[in-house]
């Protein structure tokens, strides 16, 4: 490639007058403008017009081609290979949902399309509807919220209309564990909610001493993911639904972490009332370099009142039709949500079907427990016993080498890897967290053992290898304290 | 019979890559010797007693013929005069065939800058196409769609004015995106004021009244163009707003703003909307792009992720995620914002989209769905039987029709997807139709449009 031509921005690759594009014709010229009876439109006033000269790209089609083809180069997917970034479940994205998102009997369906005329998307909806309520345990979904930060919005909207339609207007705290997402917060904080912290045990799990006198008649829910960022299963699930539900609050499941969970439980059994689904995780739609993800809100029975406008509903007649009448909530979204990522959702389910579904999970574990066991020597276990599709090591076990969570990451882009997510979570200080998913072949778990021990090796015997990587990847050390000191947002700005 | 398969009874789902042997050597590698194990800390009572209610496992065909089957459940549309903030464009083919690059599409949020240059570099290139496009100096990396993006900005406003938790909304916003921006201000404790609307425009006069009255304004959100398609005349406006300390937001379709005044240049603070009319697939609905652009000075207050350029060790030009202590995976409640994945790809499908069109083509298409919505106005109302609902006000692709009282308007709709494959329009109320023109519709289209109309 060539990285001098390739390396630039697509407004270096402007010519004046280059076209990349012909539109179709519509066959209306001037003459057919005139002489009608019919009305005429006000003349646009220029100081409605745009004055400024907009500057954009003038390139030719293989140009664009080039340069965007070329840039994907400077990237890596889960096609590309290994990905064990913990907590997103990077699993492979099979080709045939690629395709059946391109249908063109949803591609080109405008959201506005009456619903005679849409009887099949709308069906398609309601069947993957349907489908993760079976999976979760839950009475029903929406397949409205975008991604899951937005769903976790979506669920805490749905505790507080639940609380308030009862007249029970003091609820407005949000438990949530040490050791959850940066999300829960936040979402919470935008639900105006109050979140208030629980303490973890040294295992990881959920204090429920600690929890015990936090539950008073102000608690609107507790949200957890289970298994918990620990990739460790809350054991004490049960007993901790029963704490809550006896104070008066709900249970909020996170589904950041289903994945495991696939085939083996349910989120409604454990006693939670609300969650979301992260189909961009476990459901293998691309994340698409940060999105479009989907995450869809379910409930258990009783709740569903709450769940925001849109809904697609099925008449007595087996016709189904979208309905705006759901005003305890609102909307969350002017459409349906991302459609065509749950149809990408829907055609994985469909694929994998109830027997593929069951071995899904499970695999996942198998995969996560036999990373752990192979590294737990050369890497800190801080939690042993079994985890689930993830675990946490707090760096390498020898700390007298200077070698950081952060070098070790930048070291394995060297050998051709994804890093695993670091730093989170926040419960200790080199938080390395690795989750293979089931798609990951034991060939590929063992080559990725075989550098990560190379890689504690080379930190005890030749630290600078380690301590100044990454050395053969696109760039090397982007300065990103400058880049926040002084912010160069567009070209611009440069 | 050595042609007769040796796994006939069962084998491994073709995603996954164990075989049997493998699942064995694993678990004793963690010391178990069977799957259930590694589900021993789970609760027995928790524990799946029966497999999902869910059909069995279907090959690549069997799926595609299932999705045949929904489809076939649908009328096609061959021609879509619908719009509502959401347009039917030609895209360049150039556009889905790289989109579909899987070192793009399989990959995750750029954290690992040096892995992830296309991610981040695309990201930038949309960042300024925006900047460029709204006429402010920045831009975030996306936001889900136009409706979540005016909610969002309406927040910033919030964030920006502290103790100031007021909210003016024209009557003119499209109310798709006012539902969702009400439900986000009743649970964040915004209060929404509504500026009435006078002859199809946002009543001006009624604006002033509501800023003289509330020392609390934190924002105000106008639409451009409006819900009915009108292009509003905001002259002035962001002076007054300023005076009150408050800040201007305007909701605009992202792709009009090649040829109407932009918001920079109206003195707008913040645009936000739905950028789906700069090569996006209707999708029914989504995934779509929200786009948010604001003055510099609210860099710190942005939602979302932001690229920003900077140099490697070799002094190359490179792009990393920047500012992300606004974000929530560091400052979690105190964040700007809750959102983690957005739209990332969408972004690479408007950079794509615009560096084959340009500005010559963006305008283009503008002034083609223009002359369309002239002709189509024209043979509508050259009937006798409807008329512009807002005769004086001027636009760019869409318009308002009001019908007779004798029109049945479903029947209308009705008609056109059933015996011509046409969406005529949106029917947002009582008699009236919203109908929308692009580059896609032909004199044809029109006619045969127009024909059912006059033979209803």
């Amino acid at each position: 490639m060539n990285r001098e031509l390739y390396g630039k921005l697509v407004f270096e690759l402007s010519r004046p007058g280059r076209r990349g594009y012909r539109l179709p014709q519509s066959h209306i010229s001037s003459s057919d403008l005139v002489g009608s009876k019919g009305e005429k439109a006000p003349e646009i006033p220029s100081v409605l017009l745009r004055r400024q000269q907009l500057s954009l790209p003038e390139c030719d089609e293989l140009t664009v081609v080039r340069h965007y083809n070329n840039m994907s180069t400077n990237n890596f997917g889960v096609d590309t290979g290994f990905y064990p970034l913990g907590s997103c479940t990077m699993k492979y994205n099979p080709k045939i949902n690629e395709e059946v998102a391109s249908h063109a009997g949803f591609a080109s369906a405008h959201p506005a399309t009456p619903g005679y005329a849409s009887q099949g998307r709308l069906r398609l909806y309601r069947t993957l509807e349907r489908a993760l309520s079976e999976i979760g345990g839950m009475a029903e979904f929406t397949l409205n919220p975008f991604a899951g930060a937005h769903g976790e919005l979506t669920g805490l909207m749905v505790i507080r209309a639940y609380h308030d339609s009862r007249g029970d207007k003091r609820r407005r705290k949000v438990i949530v564990p040490d050791s959850a997402h940066g999300t829960n917060p936040a979402s919470a904080a935008v639900a105006g909610l109050e979140v208030v912290e629980v303490k973890s045990l040294p295992d990881g799990t959920v204090d429920v001493e600690a929890l015990r006198p936090l539950l008073d008649d102000t608690v609107a829910a507790m949200m957890m993911t289970n298994p918990n960022t620990l990739g460790i299963f809350e054991h004490s699930i049960p007993e901790i639904a029963r704490m809550v539900h006896d104070a008066g609050g709900l249970m909020y499941y996170d589904g950041a972490n289903l994945n495991p969970m696939l085939g083996m439980a349910r989120p409604g059994d454990m006693g939670f009332d609300v969650m979301h689904i992260n189909l961009h995780k476990t459901f293998s739609t691309p994340h698409g370099g940060g999105g479009p993800g989907s995450g869809p809100v379910g409930v258990r029975a009783g709740l569903e009142c709450f769940l925001p406008s849109p809904r697609v509903v099925e008449h007595a007649d087996g016709t189904l039709d979208l309905e705006y009448s759901h005003e305890a909530l609102g909307s969350i979204s002017a459409t349906l949500g991302n459609f065509a990522v749950q149809a990408r959702a829907l055609a994985y389910i469909l694929s994998l079907g109830s027997d593929g579904l069951m071995e899904a999970g499970s695999l996942a574990t198998l995969n996560a427990n036999y990373v752990k066991e192979a590294l737990k020597g050369d890497y800190l276990l801080p939690v042993e016993g079994l985890c689930k599709h993830e675990f946490v090591f707090d760096g390498l076990s020898d700390k007298s080498t200077g070698v950081t969570t952060l070098h070790v990451a930048k070291r394995l882009l060297d050998h051709g890897y994804h890093a695993p997510t670091i730093y989170f979570p926040l419960l200790f200080h080199e938080s390395l967290m690795i989750e293979p998913t089931e798609t990951e072949s034991k060939e590929t778990l063992d080559e990725f053992v075989a550098v990560m021990r190379d890689i504690a090796r080379e930190a005890r015997e030749t630290p600078d290898i380690v301590l100044s990587a990454p050395h053969n990847t696109p760039v090397t050390h982007p300065d990103d304290t400058e880049a926040a000191l002084n912010p160069h947002v567009t070209f611009d700005m440069c | 019979m050595f042609w007769l398969p040796t796994s006939q009874f069962y084998y491994m789902h073709r995603y996954f890559p164990h075989t049997e042997a493998e699942i064995r050597e694993m678990l004793a590698a963690c010391g178990l010797s069977e799957l259930r194990e590694l589900y021993g800390d789970v609760p027995a009572e928790l524990l799946l007693a029966k497999p999902y209610d869910l059909p069995a496992q279907m090959s690549d065909d069997e799926v595609r013929k299932a999705f045949d089957a929904f489809a076939e459940q649908n009328i096609p549309v061959k021609a879509c005069f619908a719009g509502g903030g959401f347009y039917d464009h030609y895209v360049p083919a150039a556009v889905k065939s790289l989109i579909g690059r899987s070192e793009f599409l399989t990959a995750y949020t750029p954290y690992q800058p040096e892995i992830s240059q296309g991610t981040l570099q695309y990201i930038f290139e949309y960042q300024t196409m925006m900047s460029r496009l709204t006429g402010l100096e920045i831009s975030n990396a996306s936001m889900y769609d136009g409706s979540t993006a005016t909610a969002e900005a309406m927040m910033m406003a919030v964030a920006v004015g502290r103790k100031r938790r007021r909210v003016l909304v024209s009557a003119t916003l499209d109310p798709a995106v006012r539902r969702v921006v009400d439900t986000y201000a009743r649970y964040h404790g915004v209060e929404v004021e509504t500026v009435t609307e006078a002859g199809g425009v946002t009543d001006l006069l009624h604006l002033d009244r509501l800023l003289a009255a509330y020392d609390d304004i934190a924002g105000v959100v106008l639409p451009q163009p409006n819900r009915y398609g009108i292009v509003e005349d905001l002259s002035g406006i962001a002076d007054k707003v300023h005076a009150r300390k408050a800040l201007l937001i305007l909701n605009c379709i992202a792709a009009d703003l090649a040829t109407l005044r932009t918001p920079g240049e109206w003195g707008a603070d913040i645009a936000c909307g739905d950028a789906q009319s700069l090569g996006i697939p209707l999708s029914f609905g989504g995934p779509y792009l929200g786009y948010l652009c604001a003055a510099k000075s609210l860099m710190r207050k942005m939602p979302g992720r932001i690229v920003g350029a900077t140099a490697d060790a070799g002094g190359r030009r490179s792009f990393v995620l920047t500012l992300q202590a606004r974000e929530q995976h560091i400052r979690r409640d105190k964040a700007t914002s809750n959102i983690c994945s957005n739209q990332g790809l969408m972004t690479l499908y408007v950079s794509i989209y615009m560096s084959l069109l340009g500005s010559e083509g963006l305008r283009e298409v503008a002034w083609r769905g223009h002359q369309t919505a002239l002709y189509l106005l024209q043979e509508m109302t050259g009937s006798g039987r409807c008329r512009m609902a807002y005769p004086d006000k001027p636009f760019l692709n869409e318009f308002l029709l009001e019908m007779d009282a004798d029109v049945d308007l479903d029947l209308f709709v009705r008609r056109c997807i059933e015996d011509e494959k046409i969406l005529p329009g949106i029917r947002i109320d009582g008699n009236r139709l919203l109908m929308a023109c692009t580059e896609m519709q032909t004199k044809e289209d029109v006619d045969r449009l127009v024909n059912v109309f006059r033979n209803l």
